[in-house]
């Protein structure tokens, strides 16, 4: 599984860069690197065209996994280049992003160089499909291990839609329909009487429609809570 | 009776029922939808007016619904789970409930994609089986989604649409008998062009017995030039016009007697399939031609029950 991200429009960096002068760039040796998005050699070709665009590149790093804990310790490792410029250019996924901002010990602002588009699986070599919407409340069990909320254009939970023709989804010619590939899993294992019950109706509450998801994670027996902080709190007392 | 419509008697006696589809305005004048009802009004006995139709904005189905009715003729509202929320549909069919409309159809809806707001988040909260267990829940335990009591009575005659000549085609019957175990009263096809293919369809669906669950019109569109049948053929999605239709419309000399022709042998094709109810004329854009056609089809005078 990687995160998938492309780089957005050069034209939409330096709006956001707006008057900073001064730019620290960071990368990410994880999912960007793989990516060609943001690794160490994106991150090069960043720096020159910054400073082909009359900025100035205080330095740069990249963070093996940004979106870890130990990106707080690279940060400090790197105060000096990085007081000395305005802003901060951030390559990993959007993760990796708020990261750096949450640990970052100044007040500077950290602009995003990517788009994050999803989480990836890689279906044949450099072939990324997405493949969960953490929807928090799983299907996968009842639709052969396909998601269908994502995979689905209509994110139907009773497809296929009177749009799936020859395999494909209406959408495109390109994107299989989704529930002609649930179906054909279903129809090889023998369990196609699975798609003859009606889906119920979902519960997004558990997806980010019900709100922010924070959760405490114990280090010895997992979560202990979910939903919100002040459930968290009061389960505490 | 569910809702005591029109179109529910004239299905319920046994008679063959014939419905329309009328396509709002892209703006505001009542006079449309009102031209339109004068046009359909003594050849159809229910006609449908589209919800936001290849997902394009136009004026709301209920509202176009209701100056329908103010001419006179009953409508279907069609009702698509793209643009609404569980919140926004119920809160919708009060409404038309409220203002007399019965007949209800329940549609996936195209994808925003296809429209011309191609950015729009798509809603797709439930799907259209849902939608139809949901209305079935409102109208027969006069209860929301959620369980709590509605006040009033929720008359409703629940459509939806099936798609024959959409894949994967063996299951095709099983996911209209989702439908009907999901509450469906009738159900409106997917433009009929390819009879062999449809024919086979409606076999399996009277072998499992749903015929005498659901009430099914066959779909048919009128085609005026051989560019709009090729059209349809290759972007509408889940239509399949078969080759020979295309080369008839490019050989006539009048292609508009032709496509009239052609459909006239469909419907008189689809009348002799056992299972089929009636027949659903879509007209897009073309609602002129639908008296003639029903006339010569010999399905006039329609029944007043
Ligand atoms: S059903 Fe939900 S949790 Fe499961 S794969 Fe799909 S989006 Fe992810
Ligand atoms: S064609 Fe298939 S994948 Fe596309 S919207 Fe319909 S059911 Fe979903």
């Amino acid at each position: 599984m990687k995160t998938i991200t492309a780089q957005k429009p050069l034209e939409e960096i330096l709006q956001c860069l707006g008057k900073s002068q001064g730019v620290y760039i960071i990368g990410c040796g994880t999912c960007t690197t793989l990516c060609h998005t943001g690794g160490k050699a994106e991150v090069m070709e960043m720096k020159e065209k910054l400073e082909a665009a009359g900025k100035k590149v205080t330095g740069w790093m990249v963070i093996p996994t940004a979106c870890d804990e130990l990106t707080k310790y690279a940060l400090q490792e790197n105060a000096e280049d990085i007081a000395a410029a305005d802003c901060i250019l951030a390559m990993p996924c959007a993760i990796g992003v708020q990261t750096i901002s949450f640990h970052l010990q100044e007040d500077k602002p950290v602009y995003p160089a990517l788009n994050t588009l999803f989480l990836g699986l890689e279906e044949s070599p450099g072939h990324f499909i997405e493949t969960c919407l953490q929807c928090g409340n799983c299907v996968l069990g009842r639709t052969a291990a396909i998601c269908p909320l994502v995979r689905c254009a209509k994110s139907l939970l009773n497809g296929p839609c009177g749009g799936s023709v020859d395999g494909k989804c209406e959408i495109s010619p390109d994107i299989p329909c989704a529930w002609q590939l649930i179906y054909d899993r279903l129809a090889e294992m023998g369990r196609l009487d699975e798609m003859e019950e009606v889906e119920p109706i979902k519960d997004w509450s558990s997806s980010v429609s019900g709100g922010p998801r924070i959760v405490d994670v114990d280090a010895e027996s997992g979560i202990i809570s979910g939903k919100t902080e002040s459930e968290a709190e009061s389960a505490q007392n | 009776m569910k809702a005591g419509t029109n179109l529910e008697k004239i299905l319920d006696s046994g008679r063959f029922a014939v419905t329309a589809e009328a396509g709002p305005p892209k703006g505001t004048s009542a006079a449309v939808v009102q031209r339109k009802g004068e046009i359909l009004r003594n050849c159809c006995d229910a006609v449908n007016i589209t919800d936001n139709q290849t997902a394009i904005v136009r004026m709301s189905s209920l509202a176009g619904c209701v100056l329908l009715k103010q001419t006179g003729v009953e409508p279907v509202m069609q009702m698509v789970v793209r643009d609404r929320n569980r919140l926004a549909l119920q809160s919708d069919i009060l409404g038309a409930v409220s203002m007399g409309i019965g007949n209800f159809l329940c549609l996936s809806g195209d994808h925003q994609q296809f429209g011309n707001h191609p950015t729009a988040k798509g809603v797709f909260d439930i799907d259209s089986i849902q939608l139809i267990q949901m209305m079935k829940k409102m109208r027969d335990e006069k209860q929301f989604l959620n369980g709590e009591e509605i006040s009033g009575d929720v008359p409703m005659y629940i459509g939806a649409a099936a798609n024959p000549f959409a894949d994967p085609f063996e299951y095709r019957v099983k996911r209209l008998a989702k439908k009907v175990k999901a509450g469906v009263d009738f159900i409106q096809t997917q433009a009929v062009y390819d009879v062999p293919k449809f024919a086979r369809y409606m076999e399996m669906v009277c072998e499992q017995g749903l015929d005498k669950r659901v009430h099914i019109l066959a779909g048919v569109i009128p085609i005026r030039s051989a560019g709009m049948a090729r059209y349809m053929r290759d972007y509408v999605s889940g239509v399949s016009v078969p080759d020979e239709i295309i080369t008839r419309l490019e050989q006539a000399e009048k292609a508009k007697e032709e496509g009239v022709k052609i459909i006239l042998e469909i419907i008189e094709q689809v009348e002799e399939i056992p299972g089929v109810h009636g027949i659903h004329i879509m007209a897009v854009g073309w609602e002129d031609i639908v008296p003639e056609m029903v006339e010569k089809a010999g399905l006039m005078p329609r029944p007043i029950l």
